[in-house]
């Protein structure tokens, strides 16, 4: 069976929930072998496994951080000349972006970003895209070199396979002047929210301009604690800095396609569909009638959420008990 | 200090999609724009020359001869001059195609730091800066939300789901502007006059020494096989709030399961 590269990317708190779903993408392709760039620790490889991974290809010299795109697309790229294999797939963030785009160029692959579906036509892979905000499915074939492709989070969903143990392998990479050429100079972390991430999570409750204030959002988070979910807002709440960049779901930030997307005074752009049409479930509040959110939800209140929403976090709170 | 800014021209956002037989994009049928996200990077090439660290600031775009709108559009916002790489061999190009058209143009223009957005908003990658700066043999340093530049070296903000970082990169490099650097300036009535003037080098292919068997739809590392419609989401129910709207919404999610 050919071999298939997994880009693994993990965090403080362990391997992140994208990458068992390379790993689960990676089994309809061929054998996943995951790259772990900076030490593989032990439960990281045991995770790894527990999604398929047969080998971890660890690349631990120092210039190689995990949060600099050279080196670790040197360390794919070197991992793939060994192992010659069917696919490279990476996550769809700014780190798999700027690796992939790297990898195709040293290896001259065809690379296909931000895919929802792989699979083979014969020996060649195939990967599908939403384009055009999701009103169009696109699927491209790979005719040359191994297929770079980069995954939207929440599109495979993530599969344990019978578990391996996976054989690690330590790779000395030399690294390029260019892969030297740039420094993390300071890293802040982002304080946890204790909320479920964003990309990960399963319920999302969303805020927009209807909001009106940073205080305004606490209606926002309270349906989202009632319910379990994640806190996401529209990119007019963020230009008002009523919630944090990192939240913005949309074009310009953050896709998610969760089981339930709540949105509350969201207009419904074009920018901001284009980052969660296809969540399974959609519901909407918007004092105007009009709104284009009302075109692809379920359930639409026409109505204030600074009362619809308080109420319904009253409801659900009172059913769960 | 010379700055490059890549933009791009892309269908209007308003516009539906046409396609060719081909499965390419239409862009000579479709109403087009400078792509919204290069107007990021368009400014801050401008306040770099504003701010006397770039002497000298061109915009690059490879793209039909409508493309000349984009860089009229970049250059009323500021900027002295432009490139525009027209040639019916480019038509189909995947991304390598494209990012050798676009490294090549680049190398021609010889800028020490080059800016673009974060995505195309047609196409939306994201990969065309690393692509270009990986074959230009220089650093890159993507996904800027702010950055500062001196002699020597560039250093960003860069904002990743799990942290904020500060990355600086060596000089010549290749910097992908974010939507969360400063918005775009509205140009002037005169912007746009004197944007009218400045020099539009028009280049061909074969003036960058690119050899033809390597871009177009024929050299394309990927082909697409078809393009289809998603089936549309079944229509909704919206109801008016009349004090029971919080009480319907409580319903449908306990009969989805999500109470």
């Amino acid at each position: 069976m050919s071999a298939v590269l997994v880009l693994a990317e993990a965090t403080g708190s362990g391997v992140r929930k994208a990458t068992f779903e390379l790993l689960t993408a990676a089994r309809r392709l061929g054998e996943p072998r995951a790259v772990v760039v900076g030490e593989a620790a032990d439960d990281v490889v045991a995770a790894l496994g527990e999604y398929g991974a047969t080998t971890v290809y660890a690349v631990p010299a120092p210039e190689a951080r995990q949060d600099l795109s050279v080196p670790t697309a040197e360390a794919v790229v070197e991992v793939a000349r060994r192992v010659s294999p069917v696919a490279v797939l990476l996550g769809s963030g700014p780190l798999g972006k700027d690796v992939a785009g790297r990898v195709a160029v040293r290896l001259d692959s065809g690379i296909i970003t931000d895919v929802v579906d792989v699979g083979l036509d014969g020996d060649a892979v195939v990967a599908t895209q939403s384009i055009e905000s999701g009103l169009f499915a696109a699927r491209t074939k790979v005719l040359r070199g191994p297929a770079v492709l980069t995954v939207r989070p929440n599109s495979i969903g993530a599969e344990a396979a019978s578990t391996t143990t996976p054989t690690v392998e330590t790779l000395d990479v030399s690294f390029s002047d260019v892969a030297r050429a740039a420094h993390v100079d300071e890293t802040s972390p982002k304080a946890g929210t204790g909320r479920p991430e964003l990309t990960e999570a399963t319920v999302v409750v969303a805020g927009g301009r209807g909001v009106g204030s940073s205080d305004g959002f606490t209606v926002v988070e309270a349906l989202a604690d009632a319910l379990g979910g994640a806190v996401g807002a529209s990119r007019a709440a963020t230009d008002s800095g009523w919630a944090p960049h990192d939240l913005q779901i949309g074009q310009t930030g953050i896709t998610v396609a969760p089981n339930l997307y709540l949105a509350a005074g969201i207009s419904g752009s074009i920018q901001h569909r284009a980052g969660m049409q296809s969540s399974n479930t959609i519901v909407a509040v918007n004092k105007d009638p009009d709104a284009p959110i009302f075109s692809i939800a379920d359930l639409g209140v026409v109505g204030d959420l600074h009362s619809v929403l308080p109420a319904l976090t009253d409801l659900v709170r009172e059913r769960r008990q | 200090m010379k700055v490059a800014v890549l933009v791009k021209y892309v269908p209007d956002p308003d516009e539906p999609w046409s396609f060719r037989p081909d499965n390419t994009l239409d862009r000579e049928a479709m109403e087009g724009r400078l792509s919204e996200l290069d107007e990021y990077a368009v400014e801050q090439a401008v306040r770099l020359r504003e701010s006397g660290v770039a002497d000298e600031v061109v915009h690059v775009t490879v793209g039909p001869a409508e493309a000349a709108g984009a860089l009229r559009k970049a250059l009323a916002i500021g900027g002295d001059s432009a490139v525009h790489v027209v040639d019916d061999a480019v038509h189909g190009s995947d991304a390598l195609g494209t990012s050798l058209v676009l490294a090549e143009a680049l190398r021609r223009v010889g800028a020490d730091l080059v800016l673009t957005g974060m995505a195309s908003t047609d196409a939306e990658m994201s990969v065309l800066p690393s692509m270009v700066a990986d074959r230009l043999g220089v650093a890159q340093a993507t996904f800027a939300g702010q950055l500062d530049v001196d002699g020597e070296k560039v250093s960003i903000r860069r904002d990743t789901d799990a942290a904020s970082l500060r990355v600086s990169a060596a000089l010549p490099a290749v910097v992908s502007v974010t939507d969360q650097a400063g918005e775009a300036r509205y140009p002037s009535f005169r912007a746009i006059m004197t944007a009218k003037k400045k020099p539009v080098e028009t280049l061909t292919v074969a003036d960058l020494g690119v050899d033809p068997s390597r871009i177009g739809l024929a050299a394309a590392a990927v082909s697409v096989l078809d393009i289809s419609p998603t089936p549309p989401r079944e229509a909704g129910v919206v109801v008016v709030d009349d004090g029971d709207g919080a009480q319907r919404v409580a319903d449908f999610l306990d009969s989805r399961g999500f109470i």
